[in-house]
């Protein structure tokens, strides 16, 4: 659409009309916020032993994926993630309505798909025990590759399967580098909408924590959570993340567009702020936070935080003195009930954050170290924390719709 | 002219420094001499074994450097680095290592490589392995520097300390229109009045084994290995595929304001950007066109200018059947008669394909035609595809007045981007 707002208008006040959900404790709206009024955790210290993960709660990929072929053409992460979209755009309303897919700005926070571990194994293998044809790599990867598999590992593929499977085809963005991409592509779509630039937009990511070569690359900074899990706040002794598993998707819209077509909202997404400590010295990060927190808007106090603090250090200590500081904000971290999903961790919180302005009551904590404490009122005011585990921070806020 | 908003009340975003490496060279200079020349980066592969592979040769860059390990995110990473430093000297917008805007960064996925994996199977000092080998070796801090080099934000934040970038850097890829969605994110944020200066980069060093393979597997590429400098042939009838290239484009965006305050050269503007996606299918076009001509169509109304308006073509040209047929069909719908009368050249025939870092690159060499008002050609241009009635500008160089150039770029995934270059205001 060609942006013809003036520059004098105002910013469009933009709402949460879509929540698409599929995690670990299962799909839609109703089934996870059973969960964490439940305090249900789904957590598997088996399968990957030593390391801890959350993994994904099966549905019918029918439901949101008609087409056999195209369930085919993807990798799990890729699955998850249409399926969440499929689920945001329904609980928006906008399933099917071409007019309105053709227009929608589609930005995904995406890291990639995973790769075919028994080639892998088998190049390494047969190297160990002394091939050493130069061309051992070449003909094996040539012979043994899946020939589309490269589609189910590339980035901007999972957009891509957005747009052939539920028909999202107005622009098409895909954000990388690990958590703060989900920020950035909330803020990124907030900021074109509030602007004029564009009236809707799907964002969102997914992840697929049951993968060991994800669990190779975090053990190189040993971020992984071993042996035992425990809530985030309480993993001093062994610090890390779980992998989580979880598609979270969501339709955001200016106002006038919302009314003008009758959808109702979940919340107002206030505003969204992102940077990125250099992390040289304790205390950075905790810096860069409070810087954000002051970026937010005019905030009430009492109200509640949801974060994505991830149980990995030093992050996850600078954040918890930043908190200190706001003691009567009633703390929520989704990496204890969903695990950690990376990319999909920050529009999880905003997603969660929404759901509980819209049923008018925080979930409940699960955590006895004392950071999350109770909240009897119904929220007005949520901020989303997302701040990673190696580079970048982000907030968001996100508010009852007066 | 001078006014600093265009016709729609946007700020006007204008290019104040670039930079550009290519397996050509490193610089606008080099490069310019070389593209003018007809000269072809694309050489055979000497980096990795070639035993077994279909494609054999890529347009590398073999004359840089990269510490502490060669990866292609460390090539990546220093051929942004090349490129950001040449705009931001050309530019002179802010001071080394504080520039005043963001940075949106145009990279490859990233993945942990082959010499990494051997390593860790030889840690293992096992003959028959999987994962969960390597899963106990790789920990304890032995190999922390891996988890620094294969997160997807690494070479983001790398550059962004470098160059003291504000805020968050951006990490995308929309495959091959990568590059020009980079341009897209910094006009955007100036027209939203967020910065007055944006820092625009697209790189790829991604010439490895297995991607070679990957594409070759979806018969993506080339196999006239030889020559390797006749392999890339856009719009031939002999065309059989794009080659794989590396490279990287910087382009220091500002709005017309910040430059005219402080007397910064103006090397072109960036009048219009557009975007559509085509949800037809994960490689190929809709047959009808319609994504890639609504893209085009976008592109020229977020500029506010008619298809004639248009006086040169920058194609995606990627030399694969199907993009070039695409791309006429997009190009002959949109521009009517006038189609046949732009010319049209495609950089990939001597550069080859850059892929995340086209869009970037093939931005900087629009706005060195604006500059120096001469095309470069399309080389290994012999035997033309009857069904594309372009005006390739065809084996040599060609001067001709161009005012304002459109540059397209295609990709996977449905990814369509168009982006329109002017010298002047308009």
């Amino acid at each position: 659409m060609t942006e013809t707002t003036s520059a004098t208008s105002g910013p469009a006040e933009v709402w949460i009309t879509g929540i698409g959900l599929a995690t670990s404790l299962g799909e839609g709206p109703d089934a996870n916020w059973n969960a964490l009024e439940q305090r249900r955790i789904n957590v598997d210290e088996k399968n990957f032993a030593p390391y801890v993960v959350h993994p994904w709660a099966p549905v019918n990929l029918d439901t949101q994926i008609p087409k056999k072929g195209d369930q085919r053409q993807m990798e799990a992460w890729q699955r998850i993630g249409t399926y969440a979209a499929g689920l945001a755009l329904d609980s928006a309303g906008v399933k099917g309505n071409k007019e309105i897919l053709g227009r929608m700005d589609m930005i995904v926070a995406a890291g990639g798909g995973e790769r075919d571990l028994k080639v892998d194994s088998g190049v390494l293998t047969a190297e160990a025990q002394g091939n050493s044809d130069p061309g051992l790599l070449n003909e094996r990867l040539m012979s043994d590759l899946r020939p589309t598999l490269f589609l189910a590992q590339l980035s901007n593929l999972l957009a891509g399967n957005i747009a052939i499977v539920h028909g999202v085809s107005g622009t098409s963005r895909t954000f990388m580098g690990e958590e703060v991409a989900g920020v950035d592509a909330a803020r990124i779509a907030l900021a074109r909408i509030a602007s004029g630039q564009s009236d809707i937009a799907l964002i969102g990511g997914s992840h697929n924590g049951e993968r060991r070569d994800l669990l190779l690359l975090y053990e190189f900074g040993d971020y992984n959570l071993k042996d035992k899990f425990a809530p985030v706040w309480s993993r001093h002794e062994h610090s890390g993340f779980a992998l989580g598993s979880a598609g979270a998707f969501l339709v955001i819209e200016s106002r006038a567009h919302a009314e003008a077509r009758g959808a109702k909202p979940y919340a107002r997404l206030t505003n969204v702020v992102a940077d990125m400590s250099r992390r040289k010295q304790p205390g950075d990060m905790k810096t860069t936070l409070e810087k954000l927190w002051s970026q937010l808007g005019k905030l009430d106090g009492g109200e509640a935080i949801v974060t994505g603090a991830t149980g990995a250090e030093p992050a996850t200590s600078e954040e918890r003195a930043f908190l200190s500081e706001h003691p009567d904000y009633a703390v929520r971290a989704t990496g204890t009930v969903f695990g950690h999903t990376m990319e999909a961790q920050f529009p999880l919180g905003l997603a969660v954050a929404a759901l509980s302005i819209s049923r008018g009551a925080l979930f409940p904590p699960t955590d006895s170290s004392g950071v999350e404490i109770e909240m009897s009122k119904p929220p007005a005011q949520i901020v989303v924390i997302g701040a990673s585990h190696w580079r970048g921070e982000g907030m968001a806020l996100v508010e009852a719709i007066k | 002219m001078t006014a600093s908003r265009d016709k729609f009340g946007r700020p006007i975003v204008v290019v104040t420094g670039m930079g550009v490496v290519t397996s050509l060279g490193a610089g606008k200079t080099d490069n310019w001499a070389k593209l003018t020349a007809g000269e072809s980066g694309i050489r055979t592969i000497t980096r990795f074994p070639i035993e077994g592979l279909k494609t054999t040769m890529a347009g590398t860059v073999d004359f840089v450097t990269v510490d502490p390990f060669f990866c292609s995110p460390g090539l990546s990473q220093r051929l942004a680095e090349m490129a950001a430093e040449e705009a931001l000297e050309q530019s002179g917008r802010g001071s080394k290592g504080d520039f005043p805007g963001p940075l949106f960064l145009a990279v490859p996925p990233v993945e942990l490589e082959w010499p990494q994996r051997r390593e860790l199977s030889h840690d293992t000092g096992k003959q028959e392995l999987d994962y969960n080998d390597l899963l106990r070796v790789c920990g304890g801090g032995k190999y922390n520097s891996y988890h620094r080099r294969f997160t997807f934000g690494s070479v983001a934040s790398y550059l962004a300390e470098t160059f003291g970038t504000k805020g968050s850097p951006i990490s995308l890829s929309t495959a091959c229109a990568s590059g020009a969605t980079s341009i897209q994110l910094g006009v955007e944020a100036i027209r939203r009045g967020e910065t007055d200066a944006a820092l625009c980069v697209a790189t790829d060093g991604s010439v490895n084994p297995e991607a070679v393979v990957r594409f070759s597997l979806l018969s993506a590429l080339s196999t006239q290995n030889n020559p390797p400098q006749g392999a890339s042939k856009p719009f031939s009838k002999n065309r059989d595929g794009f080659v794989m290239a590396e490279g990287a484009g910087a382009l220091v965006l500002e709005s017309y304001d910040a430059a005219i305050a402080r007397g910064a050269p103006i090397l072109g503007v960036l009048a219009g950007c557009g975007e559509l996606t085509d949800s037809f299918h994960r490689t190929r076009s809709s047959p009808d066109g319609k994504p890639i001509i609504g893209c085009v169509r976008k592109t020229l109304a977020d500029a506010g200018m008619t298809a004639e308006q248009i006086d040169h073509i920058n194609a995606h040209g990627t030399a694969t059947p199907e993009n070039d047929k695409m791309e006429y069909l997009a190009i002959s719908t949109v521009f009517g008669e006038h189609a046949g009368k732009i010319p049209v050249s495609s950089n990939k025939s001597m550069v080859g394909h850059t892929i995340s870092a086209a869009g970037a690159v093939e931005a900087v060499f629009s706005l060195l035609t604006l500059e120096h008002q001469r095309i470069p050609p399309t080389i290994n241009y012999e035997t033309p595809d009857p069904t594309i009635l372009f005006d390739v500008v065809a084996n040599k160089a060609r001067d001709a007045r161009v005012t304002a150039v459109m540059s397209n770029s295609f990709g996977f995934g449905g990814q369509n981007a168009s982006l329109i270059l002017t010298r002047e205001p308009i």
